[in-house]
């Protein structure tokens, strides 16, 4: 017996709609959902390989209790009962001694995140942090301080673009499904494509022109375009006029800022700067300045986003066509959004752990900061934090420094890890509550911005292959178990849906024929009444007093990146398409087609230290060495080296992926505490490698 | 060449291998099978740009086909109404005379099984009147199924649609 199931993909952060196909109990099939025709039947490598993961042995079983040093790998199974006892009495332990505040959670943030803040306000504490300090915190806090909005506060018009400029952003390989096929239809368009890494990418294998920059020189490019559009009026006065504030502070601070002084500090020409500029002139408003996704590379990244903002507002491209549009919300289909879990449990009163509400308080802190609660688990100020949930949440891959977090994460008394893997994090965990993968499980309900807004559904499509339940099902059984049943107060995935749908006129079973709901018939189109800012004045605002009263300069001079010391190179990273960074590393068959990662070294530089393309090199920084696989390219900055993200773990239970390849953030001695106080931003790429040969 | 031809944008492929992958899981390949595989070429500077391409490989299904010619046993076979070239899994024994044969490495090796296996256009989703699980759920839409008369057709119409946006 076949059947059909709407959902939403769970392979990696991006969520893509999917139909699933089922026959006799068993996932057969997963494709895009092609009720949302930005999709088609369309979907990518990792999302197919949730088949062969989904059957996979080598995924967290049964909840499981250490049973030997944190981090040995040896484990007791238990019941799910066992495993809550466990968990509660530990915590009822803690919150007597330093109360509830002394718990924090850390996710992957993203549209299902409300039951897990719901969670921890309902448990009394105010420690929900997600990801994003290794993401796009600076991105989004450049977007704050200038249009008064996060960084997805714009969708990006890249199929009508005549100009996508990308800082790095590998679009084409670190990609969203609906965001690439809009790339695509763009340069099928004509569309003129500036790329800009040290590496050559797949993406500069799309571009009209590739820019090799130094590395860590994006803020230098960036202000020698700006200076010369700005200079040259090579920008849309009107709209400057009208909605910008600061452009004359703009003008004086970028002065110096030419572009024959950035092309010395970038090795960008300054006749290819001023081309340019030319260029995105004549293109405008259709231009897109990409202001960067996985930003968090260097301590002036957050200046270089900023740059990347003001480019797009003197491009004067706010809501039109080919440039950035605001995704509509229920709202402007005249429709009521989903009720909040949180929304009826008391506020919390206590101060954050990680401080973004007073001594950070520029920061976002719906997102907070997990490089400053790592400070309060260490220092026990501003408060002691005993208890950390981690919800396929991989901090010991994502954040630098391993061996320094596991310092830190050793003075908890307890660490939890609810996950679908067995992470790095999970295997160093106290306890692993194993959730059931995205097939399995139903989830809290999504709304869908965009032209035609609604709400869409992920549905369980198979029973739990192994003993896991659903992440909603371990957070209101734990709420209970703490005493805070009232708050979450569900006993089925249709209580909590039709709570979230209670202020709309929407009802469960309008999901069933295509996994989604549409709040409005016709897409909803631009419209210059739509324009608006969320800062103080109600405009884009190149100077930000509010900002700048906090000690956020809104202009950084600039301060040349450190040189690789003599033998050193800095070290990059990124991904590939058919890889969720640690996550797929292990997966039946994501790893025939990626079983390692390799270092990659430019062509003059192994020749230098007697290199050859496939010998195997040892790497270190300080007291961290290991040895992989040399690639030898002409296609990287001599300066840098770079590997793929996501390799070299050392949890056993990865049979496939286990000691294959690097992790690259082991190298990042130092850097937990080393990154971009504007932007919150961790600074993943100012990290210096030492390679040569293996003995 | 059987009835079918599936044909790839290069420019539009962004080497993903979301088809490998489609393959893979749909046909139950064996560990390092790959029914169909991206290629990639370069990347190499032309004009001061780097040029690097993925190329689709899997079969062509040849009129003619050299691994059906020096099979022993019959298990290679080209399918009468549509000319489909597939292997009889029963009839295989694992002898690499296909391998041998075929020109662009398209006969596969099973481990598992310790014979040999091939793309055989998914046919029986043809029959179902789909499309092979590489084309039907390409992430960028660069591959596509058809017959040579409509590819042929297709590239008669870009090419028309492009005069015309050169005129605009």
């Amino acid at each position: 017996m076949k059947e059909s199931v709407y959902s939403i993909c769970g392979m990696c952060a991006v969520r893509c709609p999917i139909r699933v196909e089922v026959e006799d109990g068993k996932v057969t099939w997963v494709e895009g959902n092609s009720n949302d025709s930005g999709m088609g039947t369309a979907i990518c490598a990792k999302a197919a390989a949730s088949i062969p993961f989904q059957y996979d042995d080598q995924r967290p079983q049964r909840p499981m209790i250490r049973d030997g040093a944190r981090g040995s790998g040896k484990w007791k199974q238990v019941s799910w009962d066992e495993a809550y006892d466990y968990i509660t009495d530990k915590l009822k332990t803690i919150i007597a001694e330093h109360g509830p505040k002394s718990i924090m959670l850390t996710d992957r943030g993203g549209p299902f995140a409300d039951l897990r803040k719901a969670f921890m306000k309902a448990i009394g504490t105010p420690n929900y942090i997600n990801h994003d300090c290794t993401c796009g915190r600076n991105a989004n806090h450049a977007c704050k301080s200038t249009y008064g909005m996060g960084r997805t506060g714009f969708a990006y018009d890249l199929k009508n673009a005549n100009h996508i400029v990308l800082f790095g952003r590998n679009i084409t390989e670190s990609f969203k499904v609906k965001e690439v096929k809009g790339f695509l239809k763009g340069v099928k368009n004509g569309a003129h494509v500036t790329y800009v890494d040290p590496r050559v990418t797949n993406t500069a294998g799309k571009a009209t022109r590739y820019w090799q920059n130094k590395p860590g020189t994006d803020y230098a490019l960036l202000l020698g375009i700006t200076n010369y559009i700005v200079a040259n009026k090579l920008y849309d006065e009107k709209f400057v006029k009208k909605w910008c504030l600061g452009l004359a502070e703009l003008k004086k601070f970028l002065k110096p800022y030419t572009p024959e002084w950035a092309a010395e500090e970038t090795g960008i020409t300054s006749d290819e700067i001023k081309a340019f500029c030319h260029e995105v002139d004549a293109d405008r408003p259709k231009v897109i300045f990409h202001i960067g996704w996985l930003y968090s590379r260097y301590k002036d990244t957050f200046y270089a986003s900023r740059m990347l903002n003001i480019l797009n507002a003197l491009m004067g491209n706010t809501e039109q066509t080919g440039g950035l549009i605001y995704p509509k919300t229920p709202k402007h289909a005249d429709s009521s959004g989903l009720k909040s879990l949180s929304a009826d449990i008391p506020d919390v009163k206590e101060p954050r752990c990680d401080s973004c509400d007073s001594d950070w308080d520029w920061y976002d802190n719906g997102a907070g900061m997990l490089q400053l609660a790592y400070d309060a688990i260490d220092t026990g100020k501003p408060y002691p934090v005993k208890a950390y949930f981690v919800h396929r949440h991989n901090p010991l891959i994502a954040l630098p420094d391993p061996e320094e977090q596991k310092r830190i994460l050793d003075k908890l008394d307890l660490l939890v890890s609810v996950d679908v893997n067995y992470s790095e994090t999970s295997w160093y965990a106290d306890i692993i509550l194993p959730e059931s993968t995205f097939l399995e499980r139903d989830t809290i309900l999504r709304t869908d911005k965009g032209p035609k807004p609604g709400f869409s559904m992920r549905r369980k499509c198979v029973e739990p292959f192994y003993d896991s339940k659903p992440g909603w099902q371990i957070y209101v059984d734990l709420a209970e178990r703490l005493g805070k049943g009232e708050y979450m107060p569900y006993k089925s995935i249709e209580d909590i849906w039709k709570y979230q749908l209670q202020d709309t006129d929407v009802k469960i079973e309008d999901f069933s024929a295509t996994g989604m709901v549409k709040l409005c018939d016709s897409p909803i189109g631009t419209s210059d009444d739509n324009i608006k800012f969320g800062t103080k004045s109600g405009k884009i605002e190149f100077v930000n007093k509010t900002w700048e009263d906090k000690g956020i300069e809104s202009f950084k001079p600039y301060e040349s990146p450190e040189a690789p010391p003599e033998g050193s190179y800095r070290l990059l990273f990124g991904r590939k398409g058919y890889q969720t960074h640690g996550q797929s590393t292990n997966n039946p068959v994501l790893s025939q087609l990626l079983g390692s990662n390799k270092l990659l070294i430019h062509t003059d530089e192994a020749k230098k230290l007697g290199i050859s393309d496939g010998d195997t090199v040892t790497v270190s920084n300080g007291s961290k060495v290991g040895s992989i696989e040399a690639q030898v390219t002409d296609f990287i900055h001599p300066e840098a080296v770079f590997m793929l993200h996501g390799f070299g773990t050392d949890v056993p239970a990865q049979e496939r992926a286990f000691g294959k390849g690097l992790a690259d953030n082991a190298f990042m001695k130092g850097k937990l505490k080393d990154w971009d106080k504007a932007g919150g931003g961790l600074a993943l790429n100012e990290t210096f490698v030492t390679v040569k040969p293996a003995a | 060449m059987s009835k079918y031809y599936v044909t790839q944008d290069v420019e539009q492929c962004i080497g993903c291998k979301a088809c490998e992958v489609h393959c893979k899981t749909k046909n139950n390949s064996g560990e390092g099978a790959f029914f169909c595989k991206i290629m990639q070429v370069g990347p190499e500077m032309k004009n001061n740009l780097p040029v690097l391409d993925f190329v689709y490989m899997a079969c062509f299904h040849c009129e003619n086909p050299w691994c059906v010619d020096a099979c022993p046993t019959g298990a290679m076979q080209r399918r009468d109404k549509d000319g489909i070239v597939f292997v009889d899994q029963t009839n295989c024994v694992g002898c690499k005379a296909c391998m041998d044969a075929c020109p662009w490495g398209v006969p596969q090796w099973d481990v598992e099984t310790g014979k040999v296996d091939k793309c055989d256009l998914c046919m029986d989703r043809i029959d179902e009147g789909l499309e092979p699980a590489c084309v039907s759920k390409c992430t960028t839409g660069c591959l596509s199924f058809g017959t040579p008369e409509q590819a042929s057709d297709q590239k008669r119409q870009d090419f028309a649609e492009r005069i015309l946006s050169q005129k605009a």
